[in-house]
């Protein structure tokens, strides 16, 4: 472990991974494999908890806020985990001076999201800090649901098999791109809108099938990537993906291609990366279809028996390259 | 999409890969000495599609790479000034200087910050008075034109908190430097959006006085394996040229406009690089017209070398200078990795170690 933290340590990449395991996970007394959300068992009901700060900047960017996102969040990470989100808490830490017009929008957000997916904001806490001390707005949500029956497999992997399919419910990296957009750090206007959405009827159309699902998790800061290297490390299998089948919106590919960025390790917040058996995978791919959310979805790979860990991406020009955690933050070309 | 599609068109990668194949009678090594080329031909796996008499070589072509540890040195200097808000570009962050880096010293409380561009320097400058914010300016003539603006707009918006610390170069005095070091190479791959603003008349004096090939490459599969071709045929014939292969960005003349803000704002002037040493003529220095944004001539520095310090184990320099390759290092993918660089290849996305780890792991 380093000495100091820095801001690699949270990038979602291959340092954070670090950070929880020696730090936190050794302490709580944590085991692998970690998942969206924990599943506990009370009185004979399994209970999937999540929780999740949200810091962002710009607080609002194209196709959602702070608040939005806090909500959309929480609720993905218990669906992603076989659960119906039925209840969230939500802490404020605010900056003195905060315009409370701009409080009241993300509230409103919360409020409208919260409804969509079905839950309730049920407690809360709120903490006001002197200037400076934190920017502008801070937000932790905290998720609570219930699992559904026969799905608390979902997020530790352990039903995947060689053979199975990846499914991903629409294009690749619009979160990242909208917020550099809305943060000015493009250098010209995009129209590309976050995907900033929750998951969880999506998921329950998915569930409801009754197809095996053998694996979901939503693909945030890391991007898809990271989720599929998570994957093959949790599973000790090999994944493969073909690159052109990883759907990327031509706007994202546009800036991508100018900026020297891979989509594939750029931010989301309304996708989700599901493994299913090849036998399933034309119904679930319909069900996923029927949703909004999903109606760009595609089947992007296939877990093979190769058991050297690795992500491998069938590249447009017929080879392969490995797909490796990203370390820290993508950055610009400037070459 | 448009300009990206016909370019990674698998039957054309294929044709030339036939045609590479036929045409290779002989033995070529070809130095590619731009950092998006040397991403780009190992992240399309153009290696694995050459035969083995045809290699390729990443030379100097990693603005953050080339950046000397003196400069490093020099702006955790200035980071712990009072006032001070270091700007960079985001990889710089990350390069291990003698005793610490940027990235470690703003854990420490250093204002040190990540922009896109230098005027986005420009506006925290805008944005934070009472502040002095330094740019430290890194990279070849690709990003140089963006500095010089930033510096031209400072001065006439009256932006005073504005300043750069120069660390531009340009590239073909290193190219240069390499041919004169002797290593072996018989062409140049030649960088792609440094040649949109120099066109391709900056190379010319390579294949004239050298003889060595000079193709200007484009950033796609069938741009770079074109281009290797383009270089092949010139060795053959015993005819070197520089010739422009991507000609859908990159004149004879480059962008005239560009080249006219930097020679407004910048003086040549001899400038180290990590692995070469000091090249004459091959820095660009801010002009006395503009010393009011000059980070030299504004902040006073201690004097530097005798606390600078490399791990001698790290063999940058060499891949650097096209004499080793990253996999060569014993430090490569062990001690050395992208979440704990020792040197700078392997901290930068266009860095030669970086590639290599990233993409190929096992050489």
């Amino acid at each position: 472990m380093d000495e100091f933290i820095t801001l690699n340590h949270g990038s979602g990449g291959r340092l954070t991974g670090e950070l929880i395991r020696e730090m936190f996970a050794t302490r709580f007394g944590m085991n692998e494999p970690f998942t969206d959300s924990a599943i506990a068992n009370i009185k004979g009901r399994e209970m999937a908890f999540t929780t999740d700060s949200y810091v962002i900047e710009p607080i609002f960017f194209p196709g959602g806020n702070i608040g939005k996102l806090a909500v959309c969040g929480t609720v993905n990470d218990l669906a992603v985990a076989g659960a119906i989100p039925l209840y969230l808490t939500a802490s404020f830490i605010i900056e003195e001076g905060f315009p409370v017009k701009d409080l009241i929008t993300i509230v409103e957000s919360m409020a409208q999201e919260a409804k969509n997916a079905g839950v309730k904001i049920v407690a809360g806490d709120t903490k006001v800090v002197e200037k400076g001390k934190c920017d502008k707005i801070f937000i932790t949500t905290t998720g609570a649901g219930v699992i559904r029956d026969g799905c608390s497999h979902i997020g530790t992997a352990v039903k995947v098999k060689p053979g199975d399919r990846l499914i991903i419910n629409g294009p690749v990296g619009n979160h990242s791109i909208a917020v550099m957009g809305a943060r000015k750090q493009l250098s010209f206007t995009s129209q590309v809108v976050s995907d900033c959405a929750s998951l969880n009827h999506l998921i329950n159309r998915v569930l409801d099938t009754r197809c095996e699902v053998h694996f979901m998790r939503d693909l945030t800061r890391g991007g898809l990537a990271t989720v599929l290297n998570e994957l093959s490390a949790m599973t000790g299998m090999g994944v493969e993906v073909e690159e052109d089948k990883i759907p990327v919106d031509e706007p994202v590919k546009g800036l991508c291609e100018m900026m020297g960025f891979d989509p594939l390790y750029l931010a989301n917040e309304g996708k989700v990366l599901i493994v299913v058996p090849p036998e399933e995978c034309d119904k679930v791919m319909a069900a996923i279809r029927s949703e909004p959310s999903g109606e760009k979805a595609e089947v992007i790979g296939i877990i093979t028996g190769n058991k050297n860990k690795m992500v491998i991406v069938k590249t447009l020009t017929g080879g392969t390259r490995i797909l490796d955690m990203h370390s820290g933050i993508q950055l610009p070309r400037i070459c | 999409m448009k300009y990206i599609d016909e370019y990674r068109d698998i039957r054309l990668i294929r044709a030339l890969e036939k045609t590479i194949r036929r045409e290779a009678i002989g033995s070529y090594i070809f130095m590619e000495v731009c950092g998006g080329h040397t991403a780009a031909i190992h992240r399309f796996g153009i290696p694995s599609l050459l035969p083995p008499n045809v290699t390729l070589l990443s030379g100097p072509g990693c603005p953050v790479c080339v950046t000397p540890v003196s400069t490093i040195d020099r702006t955790i200097e200035l980071a712990s000034q009072k006032d001070v808000i270091i700007t960079s570009f985001g990889d710089l962050i990350r390069v291990p200087g003698s005793v610490s880096s940027l990235e470690k010293e703003k854990a420490h409380g250093a204002d040190v910050r990540i922009v896109f561009s230098a005027l986005e320097a420009l506006e925290i400058a805008r944005a934070s008075k009472g502040k002095k914010v330094i740019f430290l300016g890194i990279g070849f003539e690709t990003t140089a034109p963006g500095t010089a603006a930033a510096i031209i707009k400072a001065k006439e918006s009256g932006i005073r908190n504005f300043f750069v610390l120069s660390a531009h170069k340009i590239m073909p005095p290193a190219m240069e430097a390499i041919i004169c070091d002797g290593t072996e190479i018989n062409g140049f791959i030649c960088p792609g959006h440094v040649s949109t603003i120099t066109g391709s008349k900056g190379f010319r004096f390579i294949s004239e006085k050298y003889n060595l090939g000079c193709v200007i490459s484009g950033f796609e599969p069938v741009d770079i394996m074109m281009s290797v071709l383009m270089l092949i045929k010139q060795v053959n014939n015993h005819k070197f040229l520089t010739e422009i292969q991507y000609s859908r960005a990159v004149t004879v003349e480059g962008n005239l406009k560009a080249q006219k803000i930097m020679d407004e704002v910048f003086t040549l002037a001899s400038n180290e690089w990590r692995g070469l040493g000091t090249i004459e003529r091959s820095g660009l220095k801010i002009n006395d017209k503009y010393s009011a944004h000059d980070a030299e001539k504004v902040f006073s520095l201690k004097g530097l070398s005798e606390n600078l310090r490399e791990n001698t184990s790290c063999l940058c320099g060499e891949v650097l200078r096209g004499r080793k390759r990253p996999t060569d290092c014993r430090l490569f993918a062990g001690v050395c990795t992208p979440d704990n660089p020792v040197g700078a290849c392997m901290v930068s996305a266009e860095g030669a170690c970086n590639a290599f780890y990233k993409y190929r792991r096992n050489g």
